[in-house]
């Protein structure tokens, strides 16, 4: 018990994160829906984004934006440390993850729209119906 | 496949499980992703580019080109939707409603048209009394959010923010000017064509800030080739990636009223939410 | 980081993503999703990536959740799971 609570405390965060893309995973494969599976594409995506930022996160390190820095004046002599700053380039690179997903999202539900008025269905197996009747 | 899905998210979910236990500590701070690269962005921030907003800095200098092929990719999202939905034929069947008296004009001939103003307004198939209440307060709410996206835009360098931000408050705005009042409203004030231009025109900026750099004797996105054409030499970095950001929010702002018109009136325009 | 909140929101979380996809009612599914980005959106911001929060925020919650509601109200709300 002894050497397992600090297991916990150290990986409990990746367990959850698992769990919530196993949720996304089961809703794109099982759900019947289009916009269903679409929102556990988005799930799943989100994981993994936070999976991201969370790599990045620094134990007693503050937000990733220079202190005393406005204007740009030179006059701060300070040394910058590394391990004072959170990590800052997961941020990046998810942040155009998740403006990408978005546009994404508006893509898949135009198709959807497009679907709806050409089949008046958005469930998969009366869509798979009415094209196995053309 | 009910059954199905459920054995292969656990098999997954098992594998990733194990997978956890070689993963570093929460929050270590010399885990291998936080040890290799990210300490010289950190610690030369502000030496090369004067901009305290790391993750500003990282997005448009160090990583431009990750950022510019992701403005192409949101210019191809808005293409795509435009392409899947837009629809040129126009409805045949119109609903005028007399303003002073209510009462509604079915007119079947798609080609008659009756100019709206004071007497008449146009009606969808189901239309709602305008609230008034909704409509003052989004009217005196919109310029406020405007400014305030402007806002995020311009100091992306030094607060959270930037243009991707920015460029979506500006765009949620217009979409809540065609919520509140109709979607015609919208599109009779910012014509499609000039929603399009917007949006090619971000792509151009930030294609173009990174190409002139080129004939000035840099390489390509290296914003200190610009010193000679900015006021401050000495901030050349964070005003190259000023000007960046904004392509960015044009092309975000475009692109974002752009799939919501199309959606909300199936590629028709005419009539929405 | 307090730990607390972290679990706390964490769990929000994962029950607003079972909620959303587990609904019968497309409408609800809208509005829960746009309350799964919310808590997202908090859990980066406790994080400390707050860029990423106020994506988030303005995309995830604001942005998406208005499309998702374009597109229920030209489809349909009707799902059979």
């Amino acid at each position: 018990m002894t050497d397992l609570l600090p297991l916990i405390v150290a990986k409990y965060n990746y367990w959850l994160y698992v769990i919530l893309m196993m949720i996304g995973l089961y809703a794109m494969i099982a759900k019947n829906n289009l916009i269903k599976k679409v929102v556990g594409m988005n799930i799943f995506q989100t994981a993994i984004i936070l999976f991201y930022v969370s790599i990045g996160y620094k134990k007693d390190a503050t937000l990733p934006i220079i202190q005393n820095a406005h204007g740009g004046q030179d006059a701060h002599a300070a040394v910058i440390h590394a391990i004072d700053y959170i990590n800052p380039l997961p941020h990046v690179l998810m942040l155009t993850a998740i403006v990408v997903s978005v546009a994404t999202f508006g893509v898949a539900m135009a198709l959807a729209v497009r679907i709806y008025q050409r089949y008046q269905t958005l469930e998969e197996d009366e869509l798979r119906m009415r094209l196995s009747e053309k | 496949m009910k059954f199905l899905g459920v054995i292969i998210v656990c098999l997954t979910g098992g594998l990733l499980l194990y997978g956890t236990t070689d993963f570093p500590d929460w929050g270590d701070p010399s885990s291998p992703a936080s040890t290799h690269l990210s300490d010289y962005y950190i610690e030369k921030t502000i030496e090369d580019t004067k901009v305290p907003n790391i993750v500003t800095s990282v997005l448009a200098d160090y990583r431009g080109f990750d950022t510019m092929f992701e403005t192409a990719v949101i210019f191809t999202a808005g293409l795509a939707c435009f392409i899947l939905l837009r629809d040129f034929r126009g409805k045949k069947e119109r609903f005028y409603r007399h303003k002073p008296t209510g009462v509604v004009l079915h007119v079947k001939d798609g080609k008659k048209t009756l100019t709206v103003g004071k007497e008449f307004e146009h009606m969808d198939k189901d239309w709602v009394p305008s609230d008034l209440i909704i409509k003052t307060v989004c009217r005196i709410l919109i310029p406020f959010i405007q400014i305030y996206a402007m806002y995020v835009v311009a100091h992306g360098d030094f607060s959270p923010g930037g243009g991707f931000q920015g460029g979506v408050i500006f765009g949620s705005s217009l979409i809540l000017l065609a919520i509140s009042y109709d979607l015609k409203t919208l599109v009779n004030r910012i014509k499609e064509k000039v929603l399009g231009i917007f949006a090619a025109l971000g792509v151009l900026i930030f294609v173009g800030i990174a190409a002139i750099c080129m004939p000035m004797g840099g390489n390509f996105l290296d914003y200190t080739a610009l010193a000679p054409l900015v006021w401050d030499p000495h901030h050349v970095r964070a005003l190259g990636m000023l000007g960046v950001e904004i392509g960015v929010g044009f092309a975000v702002m475009a692109v974002m009223a752009i799939i919501y018109i199309n959606i909300v009136s199936e590629g028709r325009h005419d009539e929405g939410l | 980081m307090h730990w607390p909140i972290d679990l706390i929101v964490l769990t929000f979380v994962i029950f607003c993503a079972i909620a959303a996809i587990s609904v019968k009612d497309l409408l609800g599914t809208a509005i829960l999703f746009g309350a799964y980005s919310f808590m997202m959106c908090l859990l980066w911001a406790v994080m400390g990536a707050v860029d990423v929060a106020f994506t988030e925020a303005s995309v995830g919650a604001g942005v998406s959740t208005v499309f998702f509601v374009a597109a229920v109200f030209r489809t349909s709300r009707r799902t059979k799971d």
